[in-house]
């Protein structure tokens, strides 16, 4: 009996977590499509409306093996400090002047969603 | 003689004085006022005048903005270049307010789709420089210092082009010439003609400052830093025709 409520009340907490993280999702999407789908691509595929004349193109965040090798932090720091604080190029901006860590971490839940969670197409 | 027994002539004159000033505040407040309603009716639908609501909103009124703010047109625009361009309008985001509602995909990657980039409406001569002059009164009322010490400085073309686009990343959203570089900032080869340039250190320094949901990121960059590239935008905006 004991076991069973403690069961059905993680459940309840995972439940919860992932209703937490839609929402959270959802916000990152917001965020992606103002900031980021212009070098991003509005499919997060790298092939923004800016590339053609970047000299690095921007990474595809829809590239399950390459994103897989990056933790959260790592997304986390090169979003808010730029390319350049993970040896990347100076092209990928800096993002701390105009998100909050909220927010960041909102649009990292994002790219978990779009490169390794979605239905592949 | 008693001050106060004046003839009846100087007092006609004075109050015809007094007339004559009153009517000439009266006609330039009706003018002020007339203008203000235009702006009201034609362009508040599409631009913020206050900045008001923008503390109150969230990051979603990015989203649903349909023009640049113009609560800081008076710490922004040089006059002579906004009387011009109000009388005829040419295009200074290639990928309009807000590019993402002009983007499609395509198998070559993602494009702006030209034929929903709207004319901008313009506004007959004699209007133009009322509406020049009124949006030129104002002004962010919370708004970062604009003195700088900035001073035009030579700066080499190649030199130029190379801190815009490799070291400081501006080329990837901003064109410093006709049909080269990104598409989601406004054009700058025409900034130097269009804006003070102790704004352009001002919003460099600081986008936000200025409006809250700016897509331009803040590269805490060092006066001297920001200078060199105001420096460049000159440089390419007086070669223009
Ligand atoms: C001005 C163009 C531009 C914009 C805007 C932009 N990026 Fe990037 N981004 C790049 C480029 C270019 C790279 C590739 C850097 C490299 O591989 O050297 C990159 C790489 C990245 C990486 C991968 C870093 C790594 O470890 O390889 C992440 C994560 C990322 N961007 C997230 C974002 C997010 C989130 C946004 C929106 C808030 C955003 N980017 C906006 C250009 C841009
Ligand atoms: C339908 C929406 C709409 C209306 C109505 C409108 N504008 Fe605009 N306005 C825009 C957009 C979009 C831009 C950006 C155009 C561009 O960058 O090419 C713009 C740009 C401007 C700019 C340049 C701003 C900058 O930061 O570069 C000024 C000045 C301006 N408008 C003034 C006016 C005035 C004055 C009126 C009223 C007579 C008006 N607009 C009516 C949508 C509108
Ligand atoms: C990620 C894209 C991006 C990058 C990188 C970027 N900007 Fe911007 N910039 C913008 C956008 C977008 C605006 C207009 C504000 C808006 O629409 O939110 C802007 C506005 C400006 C303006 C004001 C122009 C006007 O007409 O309103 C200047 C000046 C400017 N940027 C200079 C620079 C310089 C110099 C650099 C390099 C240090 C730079 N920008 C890097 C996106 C960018």
């Amino acid at each position: 009996m004991i076991r069973k409520i403690i069961i059905s009340m993680s459940l309840l907490a995972a439940i919860q977590t992932a209703y937490a993280s839609e929402d959270e999702i959802e916000a990152g999407k917001i965020l992606y499509r103002t900031y980021c789908t212009q070098c991003h691509g509005i499919e997060g595929d790298g092939y923004g409306i800016n590339v053609a004349d970047m000299e690095v193109l921007p990474r595809d965040h829809t590239d399950r093996k390459e994103m897989m090798t990056r933790t959260d932090k790592d997304l986390f720091k090169a979003i808010k400090h730029g390319g350049k604080s993970v040896d990347k190029s100076v092209l990928m901006p800096n993002w701390d002047g105009n998100l909050s860590d909220d927010q960041i971490s909102a649009l990292v839940q994002y790219l978990r969603s779009l490169c390794c969670t979605q239905k592949q197409k | 003689m008693p001050v106060i027994n004046r003839s009846p002539d100087s007092a006609t004159v004075g109050s015809v004085i007094l007339l004559g000033i009153i009517g000439v505040v009266a006609a330039q407040t009706a003018i002020a006022s007339d203008t203000e309603k235009y702006i009201q009716d034609k362009c508040a639908g599409c631009h913020a005048l206050s900045a008001d609501d923008f503390d109150v909103n969230d990051m979603s009124e990015r989203l649903r903005r349909k023009g640049p703010p113009l609560y800081y047109a008076g710490d922004k625009f040089k006059k002579e270049w906004l009387q011009g361009w109000l009388q005829s309008p040419s295009r200074i985001r290639p990928g309009g307010g807000f590019p993402p509602d002009h983007t499609v995909v395509t198998d070559d990657g993602d494009v702006i789709d030209e034929k929903t980039l709207p004319e901008h409406p313009s506004v007959a001569k004699p209007k133009a420089g009322d509406v020049a002059e009124f949006l030129l009164t104002l002004h962010l009322k919370a708004r970062p210092p604009l003195k700088t010490a900035y001073q035009p400085k030579e700066v080499s073309p190649m030199l130029g082009k190379m801190n815009f686009n490799k070291f400081k990343g501006c080329s990837a959203c901003h064109r410093d010439e006709e049909g080269v570089g990104g598409l989601s900032g406004p054009e700058l080869y025409s900034a130097w003609n269009r804006l003070q340039p102790e704004f352009m250190v001002s919003y460099i320094k600081n986008p936000v400052a200025w409006d809250p949901h700016s897509m331009m990121p803040n590269k805490h960059l060092q006066e001297p830093e920001i200078h060199k590239l105001v420096d460049y935008l000159k440089l390419i905006g007086e070669k223009r025709p």
